[in-house]
């Protein structure tokens, strides 16, 4: 189904007369940007439960765990943002 | 050169200012406030009052309060004691970042300064170097080298494998990711809200959109929240990572 949107895109673009690449390089902007949100979304979503958990477990701990939580974030959101600055230098 | 919505002018006239009144653009006019800013709170924050032992007065609490949270949150959190002598540095970077962030939710300013990668580059290398001369005079140039790229306790053929790894982990993506991390940040922020600002003067015509403009302006509202938040948020882990790779190198892993 999405191949054969895929196809239906690639053989529009390739048919518009002014600049066939122009949508290819929106459709890679796309799928670049998209595919470097997944892995960042999965772990943030590991980094942020873990602290939850740990803060629901140890209330008195929260402070420590917050600092770490806001660490972890941080490295982990950077491929996401690597991502997202890669998409804007991506030029047909 | 233009990418989208980023301007990156060509290499030349990255040294000229810009224009404005006296060559200033609005960037750099956002970085003139900032760091102003910062010393106007430092300078009338710790002027000298008679034997008050209570702070007062809105500079001085910005200030103590600032303090204590850089010396709490990130020096003791990270370096420990030790690094003590890192929080001038520290707390002027926070509310240097910080100033030149909150900008974004400003009317009438409406810009992160930082949404440009010229000062988040220079910062983020600032720190590079900082890291790297601390490490060299605390544990001399070849084994601040050693301990940086190779971890303890690895088997030795595994080495090979890490080494390379460390080596770009340590030197490269560390100031490129400080630097990109801030940087992308505030410009995703900054497209949001732009983004739905623009909606809601496109929907605010007199036809039917104009009943989907009020979804828009609460998202604008709400995200406009968000923005202080990730400001915030943003200042605070620039200068937490700084504190972290300079600890990194105060205390190698053993």
């Amino acid at each position: 189904m999405a191949l054969a949107l895929l196809h239906v895109m690639f053989s529009l673009a390739a048919t518009t007369a002014a600049d066939p690449t122009k949508g290819l390089t929106a459709i890679g902007r796309g799928i670049v940007y998209g595919g470097a949100a997944i892995g960042p979304g999965i772990g943030i979503g590991l980094v942020v439960g873990n602290a939850i958990t740990a803060m629901a477990r140890q209330p008195e701990s929260a402070g420590t765990v917050r600092t770490t939580m806001f660490l972890g974030i941080a490295f982990t959101e950077a491929l996401a943002l690597f991502g997202f600055v890669l998409a804007f230098i991506i030029s047909g | 050169m233009n990418l989208l919505a980023v301007d990156v002018p060509p290499l030349p006239d990255v040294t000229i200012w810009g224009e404005g009144p006296g060559g200033i653009n609005k960037t750099g006019a956002i970085y003139v406030f900032a760091a102003l800013a910062t010393l106007l709170v430092f300078f009338l924050g710790t002027r000298k009052k008679k034997d008050e032992l209570v702070p007062s007065g809105l500079m001085q609490n910005t200030a103590e309060s600032g303090v204590g949270f850089v010396r709490s949150q990130v020096v003791m959190a990270t370096m420990g004691p030790d690094g003590m002598g890192y929080l001038p540095y520290l707390t002027a970077l926070f509310f240097f970042i910080f100033f030149s962030n909150i900008t974004e939710i400003i009317p009438g300013v409406q810009f992160p300064a930082n949404a440009r990668f010229g000062i988040p580059l220079t910062l983020a290398l600032a720190t590079w170097v900082m890291f790297n001369v601390v490490g060299m005079i605390k544990q001399g140039p070849g084994s601040y080298f050693k301990n940086s790229i190779i971890p303890p306790g690895v088997p030795k053929p595994i080495l090979l494998l890490v080494v390379p790894i460390e080596l770009v982990s340590v030197f490269i993506v560390r100031p490129f990711s400080l630097m990109v991390r801030l940087f992308a940040n505030m410009l995703a922020g900054h497209l949001i809200l732009v983004t739905f600002a623009t909606l809601c003067a496109a929907l605010f015509a007199k036809n039917v959109t104009i009943v989907i403009m009020p979804f828009s302006f609460f998202l604008l509202v709400a995200m406009t929240g968000f923005e202080i938040l990730v400001s915030f948020l943003q200042a605070f882990i620039f200068t937490i990572l700084t504190a972290v790779y300079i600890g990194s190198s105060i205390h190698p892993e053993h």
